[in-house]
């Protein structure tokens, strides 16, 4: 067997790799579900079924996709400057921490202008927060792999010292979570019935933005100079530390909004639990989106109609959601092979 | 019977032939020359004979023998022994370790230490290799670690030597030891492979020529019988005539450097207080072998060190604490010494590396964050046609283009904006004679313009056939600039070696 590289690349092949590694991921997982014993098409059906089937699967599919989308958009920026952030997580506890500091009632704004408030400071804390793993790694070359992914933990643990303690809402009856946010800082829900929020809505611009940035402006063109070749860009005359640093406050800051938009539009309040781990989706999400701002959204969407469609399907038969994260794992693996294979043919000998 | 045949050897790449249908053969005792430019498909030749690849069709045989394709193990037991380009040495392991490293099983290996440097011994005073066992490879010269790879070629019993362009990295007078080496070795029998482009070097060593061109042997033919200007026809397959520099009169100083030192990681001195000054219409070359400095000069150059003394200034102007853009902004053309590493970005589009050197500027930049698309797309139309770069368009892949075609982009890039001070790292190195005369073209049209040139190169030819004036750069130390003509090889090469020479 023997491995070459592809003259070209034709944009349909592009394309086409996620859609055909998600095939194969459902076609490897399929083992997993016979094992369990049942069916796979019907295991199939019902987790397509529990992700788009009624109303309020689809409201609960897009619910679940917002803060997915964020983090799907912190990863993919800042992997293009080969800034590898895996810590999406740690910035949007440490976003959701900076919205129920000044919502709950430190400050008092009008709604129009609470919620960009509340965003922003949001945004800021997750950008502050990246802002040590990318000093480490620009001023001493610290692996930021390691830094971001261990500083998630740190954050969990400030997040649990403060909702046991000082944070704890006295009016909570004894549970470890902070006080509510005040009206005029919540998102407000898009549908009369459902949790569907405003988050959304900012998640989508955020997108817009990003890709605007990346494709037109100069910002966006240091990026993708960095990413590609670092020793390039700083002969012509990029500035790669600063780049790779503003690369990362924007990483750090959109993270920051997906714990906000998760405080402000979902629960109200902060408690421990207020992300099954949307930061490490997030890198799934970014790696099935290849890295394109609206790429994103779709493959936001499409892991979350898994894990909501996995959760529906438990229900019915005897499957454990677990297999969601099986699926969403293999996804990433398939989407790695095929893009690799977008770039090369592999050749078979007689 | 011969040594060593190639019976019809052919490989594809993709749509790229790059041996086709190749045949040849060796005869014990003799030396045989590999002659053709970059891309001819020596290097896939020799990868096929080393095992490296298997070929499409075809066959290889050794004393008679058919050899095992694709494997690299069975090349080594034939007697085929490699010396690479780039050496393979472990820095930190002393000469018979780095001989015997890979040849030993690990739980004999103290036993074999003192076989093999009876084996070695032995070796180095049949062929007259002389070598201490027992000093560090890291702290030999090139021409002596040059010497261990061949030692690790015959100790593995190689009767088939390879060398790949065993000269680049040489002092004219490493290449002479390098030649009495070869010679010893063949009156002992052993054949040579002798891959090079440098005819004078082809011709002085070998006994047999084989000429490649685009994948196919255009010729063999006895060096006895060979001429410089017929091989360079056969390898180039047309008369490519490079530039002559013309007389000038050099104008006002442009660059000067006084006192210049500059320093690595660790405070360690790279660039020993060098002082030159270049003026307009004027090429000054710089000659050494590589690691001597010339990466230091240049980085500092190019603004990418700050971390020097001295001074440097353009015009008179002192360039304080500067970077890449100001030195592009100031009128300093950059041709960087690895045009795939710091020359452009492959995957990128033309357009996009065409701008890369002023994003910042007015015809590049609209509403102070925007990059104008449409102009930077004009800009790339118009220095492709002018500097002739073959490509689909100005959104091409950057990397889809061949060396030739980089290079004439980074020119592009580095030239348009009419430099005053152009940098010319190893501008010619890894290009073919079409595009060599090229470059040189242009760097000739910017000295008749006005500029001051620094060219650096590897190639001692080069730089007596381009420069006005010559310096010799030896661990840091830059030797004074003179004129040209008034240095021979021989005392270049002897400066290259860290003898010091003054001008007459």
């Amino acid at each position: 067997m023997q491995i070459e590289l592809r003259q070209s690349t034709s944009l349909l092949r592009v394309g086409m790799a996620p859609i055909s590694a998600i095939f194969a991921a459902l076609v490897l997982c399929s083992v997993l579900i016979m094992w369990a014993g049942v069916p796979v098409l019907e295991a199939y059906a019902l987790l397509f079924k529990g992700a788009f089937g009624s109303a309020f699967a689809l409201k609960e599919t897009f619910t679940r996709s917002i803060p997915l989308i964020f983090t799907g958009l912190a990863v993919a920026v800042a992997f293009r400057s080969k800034f590898y952030n895996i810590g999406a997580e740690g910035q949007l506890y440490a976003g959701a921490l900076a919205a129920v500091y000044f919502g709950t009632g430190l400050v008092s704004l009008p709604a129009y202008l609470m919620l960009p408030f509340l965003l922003l400071v949001g945004a800021l804390a997750g950008g502050l927060l990246l802002l040590v793993p990318v000093l480490l790694k620009t001023r001493l070359k610290v692996d930021e792999v390691v830094t971001t992914l261990l500083l998630n933990f740190v954050i969990l643990l400030v997040v649990s010292y403060l909702i046991e303690g000082p944070w704890r809402d006295p009016m909570a009856m004894g549970w470890p979570q902070t006080a509510s946010i005040i009206d005029e800082g919540v998102l407000p829900t898009l549908m009369a019935k459902g949790r569907l929020h405003a988050g959304l809505i900012v998640a989508v611009l955020a997108s817009i933005l990003i890709w605007a940035v990346m494709r037109f402006t100069v910002l966006g063109y240091e990026i993708k100079a960095v990413g590609f070749n670092a020793k390039a860009a700083e002969f012509s005359g990029v500035n790669v530390n600063r780049t790779v640093i503003f690369t990362a406050l924007i990483s750090g800051g959109l993270a920051g909004m997906a714990g906000v938009s998760e405080v402000a539009g979902l629960k109200g309040y902060l408690t421990l639990d207020l992300s099954p781990g949307f930061g490490y989706t997030g890198v799934a999400v970014a790696m099935l989106a290849q890295l394109h701002p609206l790429a994103v959204i779709p493959a936001a969407l499409f892991l979350s109609a898994v894990y909501v469609g996995a959760d529906s399907m438990s229900r019915a038969v005897n499957i454990p959601t677990y297999i969601a994260d099986v699926l969403v794992g293999v996804s990433v693996l398939a989407i790695l092979v095929s893009v690799m294979l977008t770039q090369y043919r592999i050749k078979w000998r007689k | 019977m011969s040594r060593l045949s190639f019976k019809q050897i052919s490989k594809r790449f993709g749509s790229l032939v790059a041996n086709d249908s190749i045949s040849l053969s060796l005869d014990p005792g003799e030396i045989m020359a590999l002659l053709g430019e970059n891309g001819a498909g020596k290097t896939t030749l020799m990868n096929i004979l080393f095992g490296h690849y298997e070929a499409d069709e075809g066959s290889i045989e050794v004393d008679g023998k058919q050899l095992t394709p694709g494997s690299t193990e069975a090349a080594i037991q034939a007697g085929i022994g490699m010396v690479h380009q780039h050496f393979t040495l472990a820095d930190n392991l002393t000469v018979i370790e780095n001989i015997i490293l890979g040849t030993e099983s690990l739980w004999s290996w103290r036993h074999g230490l003192s076989a093999a440097r009876r084996k070695l011994i032995d070796m180095s005073e049949r062929y007259s290799l002389v070598i201490d066992p027992d000093a560090q490879a890291g702290a030999l010269s090139i021409g002596e670690r040059q010497r261990i790879e061949i030692l690790k070629a015959l100790y593995r019993g190689a009767r088939i030597l390879i060398l790949d362009e065993p000269t680049a990295v040489l002092t004219p007078q490493e290449t002479e030891n390098l030649f009495v080496t070869l010679r010893s070795l063949t009156a002992k029998g052993l054949s040579v492979i002798f891959i090079s482009h440098k005819l004078h070097e082809i011709l002085a060593i070998s006994d047999r020529i084989s000429i490649l061109r685009r994948g196919k042997i255009v010729d063999t033919i006895k060096t006895s019988e060979a001429s410089r200007s017929e091989l360079a026809e056969k390898m180039v397959g047309e008369v490519v005539t490079r530039p002559q520099l013309e007389a000038m009169q050099p104008g006002a100083p442009v660059l000067t450097l006084a006192g210049l030192s500059a320093y690595g990681d660790d405070k360690f001195p790279l660039l020993n207080s060098v002082d030159l000054t270049i003026h307009a219409h004027e090429i000054v070359g710089i000659a050494g072998v590589a690691g001597n400095g010339q990466t230091a000069l240049a980085d500092v150059l190019s603004g990418l060190n700050r971390d020097y003394s001295g001074e440097l200034k353009l015009h008179g102007d002192t360039l304080t604490d500067a970077g890449p853009s100001d030195f592009v902004a100031r009128g300093i053309g950059r041709i960087p010494e690895d045009r795939h590493v710091r020359g452009m970005i492959g995957d990128m589009q033309i357009w996009e590396n065409l701008i890369s050197e002023d994003l910042r500027s007015e015809q590049i930049l609209k509403w102070k964050i925007v990059i104008n698309k449409d102009a930077a797309i004009k800009r790339a139309e118009h220095l492709i046609e002018r500097f002739d770069v073959r490509c689909e368009g100005p959104q091409a892949q950057t990397k889809l283009l061949s060396g030739g075609n980089i290079q004439k982009l980074i020119l592009a890039r580095a030239l348009s904006p009419e430099p005053d001070f152009i940098l010319a790292n190893q501008p010619v190195r890894g290009l073919d004679e079409g595009a060599i005369a090229y470059v040189q073209e242009q760097l000739f049209d910017a000295r008749k313009r006005g500029a001051a040139i620094l060219l650096i190169s590897e190639d001692l030819d080069e730089l007596l056939s381009l420069c006005d004036r010559i310096a010799v750069m030896y661990q840091g130390n830059l030797s004074e600039a003179v004129p040209t003509p008034t240095r021979t090889v021989t005392e270049l090469g002897l400066m290259m070696a860290g003898q010091v020479i003054h001008a007459n």
